[in-house]
Order: structure tokens, then C-alpha cells, then sequence
């Protein structure tokens, strides 16, 4: 038996998401999307909780939240940072901005600061092509972001 | 009536039932579309058709890209072209961009000779691999029975099949995407600290050397040629039905008494047989049988029933780590490869005064969970192991080669005495259903007293998914049930969890038509018409045996008589049963 180290009440609402989607195997990115929504991200224990509610083999479950990009196995910092890399924001340099956070923070895309504060994903288009390049910090929309802008936009965070 | 359907593969006219595709089509016709991540094992109903490799594309008249052969049905009035010029260029491209990443070692790789890529390479003549570019590098895993080297896995996903369709397992699976994608388990853990049980299928269908066989091959010489060393073997019953196929010899031709003599010429002080101690497993599983129905009977309402067999130690494995919460009901009793064992360290190294710590006991199977058996704790005495190592058929195959062995002109021979004695019941435990009809025929005479005139039990043999049956002791209606495939298994079990089961007893073999299809057995490339023969040999040898029920075996007799008092004795309990772990991961 692994030891599971949730606390039990997440692990409760993490049933109740399981059971409002029917237990039904064909629910897997649904439930796996509300979960990560539940815990920031998915640690393996919640993958074999949902595995065994759904009554499928783990390895389906880790297939899953390994081939969307979207899924994250790495708890997220306090403030999650998106650069935006769809093809507006790209062609006016969401690499550099990109590269510039990696740089600042000292971490790669798909990680979190060892202090928890930050971390770091790329994402494709958020539907603000006129405001490009874009970051979003949690809910924070910045525009027109060019890599010098982002000591200062860290710095609103502090 | 079914529609049939005409359509023009090269230059013939073939008539085809509809819903065919055109690689059945055309191979139906003797034209040998290749095919890598296809399998179809009709009689099973497994089928893998991913159409991921695209190896096997054809040219459909009036489609503008070239078709899945495997994956596209037949349609009325269809012209098709199988090895039209641009079929052969999309072909030999699809072929070298897998090559492209995969390892070059053929020469030392442990599938060479047998791997359905190098096949292609030499049949489509490859000679450079144009695309250098990066290549995947993964570091190899090796597990008591099971080595994984994803460097040379081309992504076909037979094994993935294997392990959630048939098996039900759900150990390997499809992790990342794109480049980086591999077959793991579930958090890229060893195959040791998943849900694997070892049934070794995943191998048995891998086409390249990407799923292979712990090998023993190399420790079993030095063994041999150690002087202070007496070295015995065992071989497993299905092994002599299949061995054969290694030396060109038709699928189910039976080898027994040249692989007999193939054994001495190796080296072996002895050699026995595991069908010895698959009649000793009748005689502890058959009385466990009977004691639960008797008990059944009288109205003990504790007693648990059906009871299930635990020959197959990939099926142990199973109920430890999916159905832990019935323990209690599968028999006691050890699987042959490790009640031979315990009487061979325990009874006949004192007979003959072989010291334990120079006694070797190897075992060859058809299996590779025998080489994780081996391997438990519990079948240990200090450290010491009951069976040393398994070997598969395969591993043998090639110790004979590698001895310059000219296996087809051997001699044929006896194995040796006591524990190479059998009975016809002992043979049948290879094939699915074997065990159950072995231990009917002893189970029938016990209870009933009488002797049983028709000792085949037609309706418990073959390769449905679950057999039923139904024998009339003396009155008492004996519900048997057999499933072969652990997929199969889990109906039965969910079944008795659910309270719903009609079964007195289960025979559950974990590898599709049981042992013969074993995952050590010679790799049946997708072909279920080798497992018909291998069965059919298995029970010709029953059929010719002068004795076929495992309590008439004169050396059990004796070995009760000496040795163990009477089956389930306290003696018999120490030696032959054993007890089973909850393994469940979540």
C-alpha cells in the first residue's frame, strides 16, 4: 500500500468529483482536469485514487496525464506563469520573454522555484492575439511584454 | 447470407467475405503483405490493429494516399496494388525511419534470428539508413523474469494489447507523447513494483528485442561444469510440444524423448520430469478439492468454494495484486515446478546423500513467471532456492545449439527414475484444461470408489475463453469451470466476489490455451493454429501413455508410502502447500 499523504477532506472532494462524473473510465480527462484544478497538480497518489475509483489500470491514468501537456505532475508555485507561445505571440518574441523567466527564476518550463512562488509553463493562445506577447500570472493578464518588462512584472508579486 | 465482396489484388480476382480486410484478402491468396504492429489470433479473438507502423500500405485504385492494408476493409469493384513501385518506396521509407531510431547491434541483440524487424530489413533489402537523426536512449530494466530495453521499441504496441485487453493487468501503457513516448508502467517504476505478473505475454508477442527473457543460459554451463556440483533437471509438460519448432520440426511434434537425451548430452546428473510432480499436485489439490466438497456438503457454511488451482504462478500473481481480499480461496497447494523442487532437496538429495548446497535444481518451462517463482521468499530454505533457476523452451533451444547438438537426429529417451515417472494426467497439465480433466479423473475415483472407464474429458478441452462442465459423482453434481487468459480469469473471479459463481471448481492458466502458449514457449508470431498443435500433441502422449491417473503413478505411491504419509499429511502441508500476500498497489 502507498502511503497517501492527502489530506483526507481532498481526498473526499477528489471521490465526490469521481461520483459526479459516474465513475465512468470515459470521464478520465474530465475528473483529471477538475483534480489538478483540486490540487494544483496531479501527484501520483491522486492518479491511483482515480484509477481505482474508475476501476482502470493506473498506467491508462499516467498515460494520460503524461501525453496533455496540460496535466502536471509538479505541485504549481503560488503564482503559475503562462507565456503565451501561439503564433502571434511567438512572432513578436515570446521566446525571448520566455527565456528571460527561465533566466530570472532559474528554472525550465514545467517546474516550480524551490521556495514554491513560481512556476513556469508555455502555453498556445489565449485568444488575446492583440495584446501579444502575453503572460499570465494566475489570473493577471500582462500585454506587449518584452523581456526587460520582467524583473519589474515579478517584482508585483513580491 | 453473408454479402461477398470481389475486388482485384494484383492480377487476381478474389472473392472475400465482407468486413475482410486486405492484408486477410491477399494473404488468403498467398500474397505476404508484411505487417509489424498488426496481430490476429483469430480463435482468441485478439486482434491488434493500431495501423501505427504502416508497413504494410498498398495502392487502392482512386485513393490519393496509399492505404493500411491491415486496417482497410474490402469493398466491391476495389483494384489493389501490393507491391506497386511507390508501394515499395513508401514501404522501404516506412522502414528505414524506424530503423532510423533503433539500435544497429542485430548482431548482439538477444531477438536476432527471431525478430520480425530484421525480417523486413533482409526482405525488403534494406542496405543504409538514410535518416540520421536523434535516436532514443533508455536505459535497460531487468526484472526477476522480464527485460525491458525501450531503445529498440518501435511503438507497435502488441505488448500494450496483451497486458490490458487479454490479460487484463493494465502493468504497460502508452507514457508521453510525440519522441519521447515509451511503453512503461505507471511513473516509468520497474516492472517489479507494478501490477506485472510475469505471464511473459508481452515478450511472447514483442516482434522486436525490445521485451525479452531474463536468460540463465550462461549460469546453467558454469553450473554444469562445476565438478563438486550434481545438477538435475525438470521439464515442464508443454515444453515437449513446442521444442521441436526450434528445430524445424511441424508444430505439434512431440520431442519428449530427444529432449530427454538432448538433456543428458548437456550434462544434467538426472533428468526429470515435472509431470512427476503435476501428479503429485493432483494428489494434494484433488484431496483439497474433496475435503472442501465434502465439507460443502455436510453443511459447513465457512467452507470456501469454488476452489481455484495455483499452478500458474502469473495467475498467483494476479489474485495477490488484484483480488486480495480472496486470498482464501484458491488451492494450498504449490505448482509443480515448486512441489518438485521441495521433493527433490528434501527427499531425494537425502535418498541419494547429496548435501542441499551441491544440489542444483534448474527447471525448464514454458513460462517466464517460473523464473520469478523461483525467486520467492517462501519457496527458499536458508537462502537456498527449492528450484535453483528456470530456463524457458527458448533457452533451452539455444543451450542445444550452442552444444552442437544435432537435436532431430537424437536418439529417443526415457527420463530418469523416481521423479521422472508420470501418468498421462501429468502430460495434460501443458494445455488449458488439462489440469482440471487430471484432476477429475483422480477426483472421481477417490470419492466415488469406482473406477472411472472414460477417462477423457472431451468438453473440458480447447481454446474457448471459458469452459464449463458439468460431472456427475455418484450422484453429486460437480460444477467445473476453465479459463485460460487472465482476462478471462477476472470474469470468473468478479463473479464469485459477486456472490453469482456456479462453480465447485476453477482451473485458471494466466497464457492463452494455457501452458502451450506460455510466454518461454517459441514465439508463435501471431499464429493460433501452433497452439490446436501443440495441444494435440500433448494429448496423443496422454492417450499412449499406459497409465493415465495421477494416483496410479507407482512412484507417488511410493513416495507417499516412504515419504509424505498421505496427501495434506503435516509432512505433505510443510513441503508441497504454501500461502499467498495481498500485493495490492493502491
Amino acid at each position: 500500500m502507498s502511503e497517501i499523504k492527502l489530506p483526507q477532506h481532498k481526498i473526499d472532494q477528489l471521490l465526490e468529483i469521481c461520483d459526479a462524473h459516474g465513475n465512468k473510465p470515459g470521464e478520465l480527462i474530465n475528473i483529471l482536469h477538475k483534480a489538478q484544478h483540486l490540487f494544483g497538480y496531479l501527484p501520483a497518489e491522486v492518479q491511483r485514487i482515480v484509477a481505482q475509483r474508475l476501476q482502470i489500470p493506473v498506467s491508462k491514468v499516467y498515460g494520460v496525464v503524461t501525453f496533455y501537456s496540460f496535466f502536471s505532475m509538479t505541485p504549481q508555485g503560488e503564482h503559475p506563469i503562462s507565456v503565451c507561445m501561439g503564433t502571434a505571440c511567438y512572432v513578436r518574441g515570446a521566446e525571448k520573454v520566455l527565456d528571460e523567466f527561465k533566466r530570472v527564476l532559474n528554472i525550465n518550463v514545467g517546474e516550480t522555484t524551490p521556495d514554491g512562488k513560481y512556476s513556469l509553463s508555455s502555453l498556445r493562445c489565449v485568444g488575446a492575439c492583440g495584446l501579444a506577447p502575453v503572460v499570465l500570472i494566475g489570473e493577471k493578464v500582462f500585454g506587449r511584454v518584452v523581456p526587460g518588462d520582467v524583473e519589474k512584472i515579478l517584482k508585483e508579486f513580491e | 447470407m453473408e454479402q461477398n465482396i470481389t475486388l482485384q489484388i494484383d492480377n487476381h480476382t478474389v472473392e472475400v467475405a465482407k468486413g475482410t480486410t486486405i492484408l486477410e484478402a491477399a494473404r488468403g491468396i498467398g500474397i505476404q503483405i508484411p505487417s509489424l504492429c498488426y496481430m490476429n489470433l483469430k480463435d482468441m479473438c485478439i486482434t491488434n490493429l493500431p495501423a501505427s507502423c504502416r508497413i504494410c500500405v498498398v495502392e487502392v485504385e482512386g485513393r490519393r494516399n496509399l492505404a493500411p492494408a491491415c486496417a482497410t476493409r474490402c469493398e466491391n469493384g476495389m483494384k489493389v496494388k501490393t507491391s506497386s513501385l511507390r508501394v515499395l518506396n513508401a514501404r522501404k521509407t516506412v522502414l528505414e525511419l524506424i530503423l532510423s531510431d533503433h539500435p544497429n547491434d542485430c548482431l548482439i541483440c538477444p531477438k536476432s534470428g527471431n525478430c520480425e524487424l530484421q525480417n523486413l530489413a533482409v526482405k525488403l533489402k534494406i542496405r543504409e539508413i538514410p535518416f540520421a537523426g536523434e535516436r532514443n536512449q533508455l536505459p535497460i530494466e531487468t526484472s526477476p523474469s522480464i527485460v525491458r530495453d525501450m531503445s529498440k521499441c518501435i511503438y507497435c504496441r502488441r505488448c500494450e494489447m496483451m497486458c490490458n485487453e487479454v490479460q487484463t493487468v493494465g502493468a504497460l501503457g502508452a507514457v508521453n507523447r510525440g519522441f519521447i513516448s515509451t511503453i512503461a508502467p505507471a511513473f516509468n517504476e520497474p516492472l517489479a513494483a507494478s501490477e506485472c505478473t510475469f505471464c511473459g505475454q508481452c515478450v511472447a508477442v514483442c516482434p522486436v528485442g525490445a521485451l525479452t527473457e531474463v536468460d540463465h543460459t550462461n549460469r546453467l554451463i558454469a553450473d554444469l561444469n562445476n565438478p563438486k556440483k550434481t545438477v538435475i533437471v525438470q521439464t515442464a509438460p508443454a515444453v515437449r510440444a513446442a521444442l521441436g519448432e526450434e528445430f524445424g520440426l511441424a508444430p505439434g511434434t512431440s520431442v519428449t524423448g530427444k529432449m530427454v537425451s538432448a538433456l543428458r548430452q548437456l550434462g544434467f546428473d538426472k533428468v526429470f520430469d515435472t509431470d512427476f510432480a503435476a501428479d503429485l499436485t493432483i494428489m494434494e489439490e484433488g484431496t483439497e478439492l474433496l475435503e472442501r466438497l465434502t465439507r460443502y456438503l455436510n453443511g459447513d457454511k465457512d467452507v470456501c468454494l469454488p476452489i481455484l488451482t495455483s499452478c500458474c504462478p502469473a495467475w498467483v500473481n494476479f489474485f495477490e495484486h488484484q483480488f486480495p481480499d480472496m486470498l482464501d480461496i484458491p488451492s494450498t497447494a504449490r505448482s509443480p515446478q515448486q512441489m518438485f523442487g521441495s521433493i527433490a532437496k528434501n527427499y531425494w538429495a537425502e535418498k541419494m546423500n547429496i548435501p542441499r548446497e551441491n544440489l542444483v535444481v534448474v527447471s525448464i518451462m514454458p513460462c517466464l513467471a517460473k523464473k520469478y517463482e523461483c525467486a520467492r521468499e517462501e519457496f527458499s530454505t536458508q537462502g537456498d532456492p527449492d528450484v535453483n533457476y528456470s530456463l524457458s523452451t527458448r533457452e533451452l533451444a539455444s543451450l542445444i545449439k550452442r552444444a552442437n547438438i544435432d537435436f532431430n537426429s537424437l536418439e529417443e529417451e526415457d527420463f530418469d527414475r523416481p521423479l521422472g515417472e508420470s501418468t498421462g494426467a501429468g502430460v495434460i497439465f501443458g494445455a488449458s484444461g488439462g489440469v482440471m480433466e487430471a484432476a477429475l479423473r483422480t477426483a472421481y475415483e477417490l470419492y466415488t470408489g469406482k473406477t472411472l472407464e472414460k477417462v477423457d474429458f472431451k468438453e473440458v478441452r480447447g481454446l474457448e475463453n471459458i469452459k464449463k462442465a458439468t460431472i456427475d459423482l455418484n450422484g453429486v453434481q460437480l460444477h467445473v469451470g476453465i479459463a485460460h487468459g487472465l482476462g478471462n480469469a477476472r470474469k470468473l473471479l468478479n463473479e464469485i466476489r459477486e456472490g453469482k459463481s456456479e462453480f465447485h471448481a476453477i482451473e485458471i492458466m494466466a497464457c492463452p490455451g494455457g501452458c502451450i502458449g506460455g510466454g518461454g514457449q517459441p514465439l508463435h508470431h501471431g499464429n493460433s493454429a501452433l497452439l490446436k498443435a501443440r495441444s494435440r500433441a500433448l494429448y496423443e502422449e496422454d492417450a499412449n501413455k499406459p497409465l493415465r491417473k495421477s494416483h496410479e503413478n507407482p512412484d507417488i505411491i511410493k513416495l507417499y508410502e516412504e515419504f509424505l504419509g498421505k496427501p495434506m499429511s503435516e509432512k505433505a502441508h510443510h513441503l508441497l502447500h504454501t500461502h499467498y500476500f495481498n500485493k495490492a498497489i493502491n
